[in-house]
């Protein structure tokens, strides 16, 4: 789960991360408001879930509480484009105020999970404020790396070491230090899969600060966080995606016009490739789970159904706790009920499949059954090309 | 002959009596599966299924020597399970269960560390040598005896994958799903040397999907030390970047993870790369006709 650069900000400061003083605005009026109680030179920063924001024309400084409402006028309620939010953009709906500081250097550091050597990574860079896969590529010697051993911690030396190679002046040794233990107790104690300074700065009058950050939380960490799970913002969320998420459908929108329903992630994305494959393009990502029931499908469809430009659809299922007799129950009931006008090409493998396309033949509907993946894909290829359905 | 699960495997479960419990525990049972015990705190003395139920891991393998344990116990609690069957020194564990958190999974792998203990998962469908022990949620009809080593990070992919063995003649000499997660315990490449060293399987077929690099580190390792021929797939080729698709691994990130990269470092060393889902099986049908032609000697 994503959260915002405000939110992920409050969590620092509660480990004893410096961070500029600033509160969350909604209108130019508490823009111009937070401004006057900052005091001097602010800067007005889009919140949104996506990097990049500089660029796109999401940050701005402001020298008196009047200029902040101004540019608080201009970034909220814009559609602000950055690298990462796609073409379509992302509207402002909130913006952070903050205390615009002398910034005498900009600094990287951040804490992820190393997948080759099990354990938790910090990473620092001197190359601070731009992104880190850039410095990464073209400069790799200037990422430096502390593996941290789950039992003992981020370690004051290894803290040290970093600080040094970051050269940081040794009267800021033990403010540099504190940050990235907090860093890594904040990493650790909310279950994230990335908390990422960028950039770390250090003020012309020597105090070291967190200028930007960014907590991902894995998802599979939030049960034991209630209070994590409330800073979800549905309103950065693709709203398909979020009706989805309420019948805990894994379903992702992408672009093309063939919807995928399958069960299981890797056979789903599978499935997804051999769309393309075969010549057309997926509309979505949907994996219905080991334990599908009629309702769930019937959600399944009307989820997928909400997205005009879906043409037809195609259900690849392979029976393994779930039973495909149980499922084909499921999947005609759906049509029936959600009134699905598209082609619908089914494959169906694995426990009681006679049984299953046994009872999509007597439904009545027209089912179009394909016995093997390829098959599938060809012939929802073939109904598209016969005009899927829903006008183009 | 086998890898990890044979003849031999006595399986503890641990969570017999929850729903996900019972129904594969009743599977593991008819397909021939050992299951010698359960283990649920507070449910010791019980019998379940017939299996005799005990409070903790250590009590149940003093009393039956159960060697393997198979876990169907909730996210929560999953963890908690692992160490505790680490402690009791069995050697082979399946995790079936999803959603354990990543930093839970740091400290499970820093226990592994010097201990005997082979961890399969978490988030797997578990292992089966076909027609002997089959331990997890693979349905067991599908599959067949024979000689193709099967590895994968995928649930149903993988049942797909077996199935288009299955239909074409072509038995399995023990298919292990080791999970969709970013931190598991066995890696390919563990399952990997294992096949290697299994004479009774004859190719490996290996699928991959988006996310970290363990494919590529696969790919160099199969370079180096593995002599039998391996066939790879790499699911979502499709898949957009900063995603997850559906499993906590499945996700491109900065670039890296993604399928292009895994199949160029894949076929670079020597591995015969399926574009399509749908050729995994034909691509194995004509490497052991070749294997055939060459003398089957490999």
């Amino acid at each position: 789960m994503k959260i915002h650069e405000y939110q992920a900000k409050a969590i620092l400061a509660e480990y004893g991360i410096p961070v500029p003083k600033g509160e969350v605005a909604h209108t130019p009026a508490e823009v111009a408001a937070i401004a006057q109680r900052v005091g001097g030179r602010v800067v007005v920063k889009a919140q949104i879930h996506a990097g990049g924001r500089g660029k796109g024309g999401g940050v701005k400084l402001a020298d008196s509480p009047a200029q902040a409402a101004e540019v608080g006028t201009q970034i909220l309620g814009m559609t602000l484009v950055t690298p990462q939010t796609g073409p379509e953009g992302r509207l402002v709906r909130q913006v952070l105020v903050e205390e615009a500081l002398d910034i005498a250097r900009e600094l990287y550091v951040s804490v992820t999970v190393d997948r080759d050597k099990n354990c938790a990574v910090m990473i620092a860079s001197e190359a601070g404020g731009v992104a880190i896969e850039e410095v990464a590529a073209s400069t790799p010697e200037k990422i430096l790396k502390e593996w941290i051993d789950p039992l003992l911690g981020l370690r004051p030396f290894q803290a040290r070491r970093l600080a040094y190679a970051l050269h940081i002046a040794p009267e800021q040794l033990p403010q540099a230090i504190a940050l990235m233990q907090g860093l890594y107790r904040a990493f650790l104690d909310k279950d994230c899969s990335l908390a990422e300074i960028n950039p770390m700065i250090v003020t012309r009058q020597g105090q070291l600060l967190a200028l930007d950050a960014k907590l991902d939380l894995d998802d599979n960490g939030l049960f034991r966080h209630p209070e994590l799970q409330k800073l979800r913002d549905i309103g950065e969320e693709n709203p398909y995606e979020v009706e989805a998420s309420k019948y805990r459908l894994n379903y992702i929108k992408l672009d093309g016009n063939v919807s995928c329903i399958v069960n299981g992630a890797g056979l789903a994305m599978a499935t997804m490739d051999i769309v393309k494959l075969a010549g057309a393009e997926p509309a979505n990502f949907l994996d219905v789970g080991g334990g599908a029931s009629a309702e769930t499908v019937e959600n399944a469809f009307r989820i997928l159904l909400m997205d005009l430009h879906v043409r037809a659809v195609l259900i690849n299922v392979f029976g393994g706790i779930l039973r495909c007799d149980v499922f084909a129950q499921g999947v005609v009931q759906a049509v029936k009920n959600v009134q699905v006008e598209l082609p619908v090409v089914v494959r169906m493998e694995g426990t009681n499949v006679e049984r299953g396309r046994e009872l999509l033949q007597q439904s009545g509907l027209n089912f179009i059954v394909a016995d093997s993946m390829r098959d599938a894909a060809e012939k929802v290829v073939a109904a598209l090309r016969n005009g899927g359905g829903r006008a183009a | 002959m086998s890898i990890l699960v044979n003849a031999q495997t006595r399986l503890l479960v641990q969570g017999i009596t929850g729903r996900e419990g019972t129904f594969h525990t009743e599977q593991a049972i008819a397909y021939g599966t050992q299951v010698v015990a359960g283990v649920v705190p507070g449910q010791g003395g019980n019998t379940h299924l017939g299996v005799p139920v005990f409070n903790t891991v250590e009590h149940a393998v003093r009393a039956t020597d159960a060697n393997t344990s198979v876990i169907y116990v909730p996210a929560r609690f999953a963890t908690d399970a692992i160490l505790e069957a680490i402690d009791a020194g069995l050697s082979l564990i399946a995790c079936i269960t999803e959603g354990i958190p990543v930093t839970d999974m740091l400290i499970v792998k820093q226990y592994l560390q010097n201990k005997a203990t082979r961890l399969i998962g978490p988030n797997c469908p578990g292992v089966i040598s076909p027609g002997t022990c089959k331990i997890g949620i693979m349905p067991g009809h599908i599959h067949k005896p024979g000689h193709v080593g099967v590895i994968s990070r995928s649930g149903t992919l993988t049942y797909e994958l077996v199935w288009q063995l299955t239909q074409l003649g072509i038995g399995q000499s023990t298919c292990v799903g080791i999970g969709g997660d970013p931190i598991i315990g066995m890696q390919f490449i563990d399952c990997l040397q294992l096949f290697q060293d299994d004479p009774d399987t004859h190719v490996i077929a290996m699928i991959g999907e988006i996310g970290g690099n363990a494919e590529e580190r696969a790919a160099a390792y199969i370079k180096a030390h593995i002599q039998k021929p391996v066939v790879g797939y790499i699911a979502g080729q499709t898949a957009p970047p900063g995603r997850r698709m559906g499993h906590a691994g499945a996700i491109i990130s900065g670039g890296q993870g993604t399928a292009a990269g895994k199949m160029a470092a894949m076929e670079a060393a020597g591995i015969r790369v399926c574009r399509s889902p749908a050729d995994i099986g034909h691509t194995v049908a004509t490497t052991i006709q070749m294997l055939a032609a060459k003398g089957g000697d490999r």
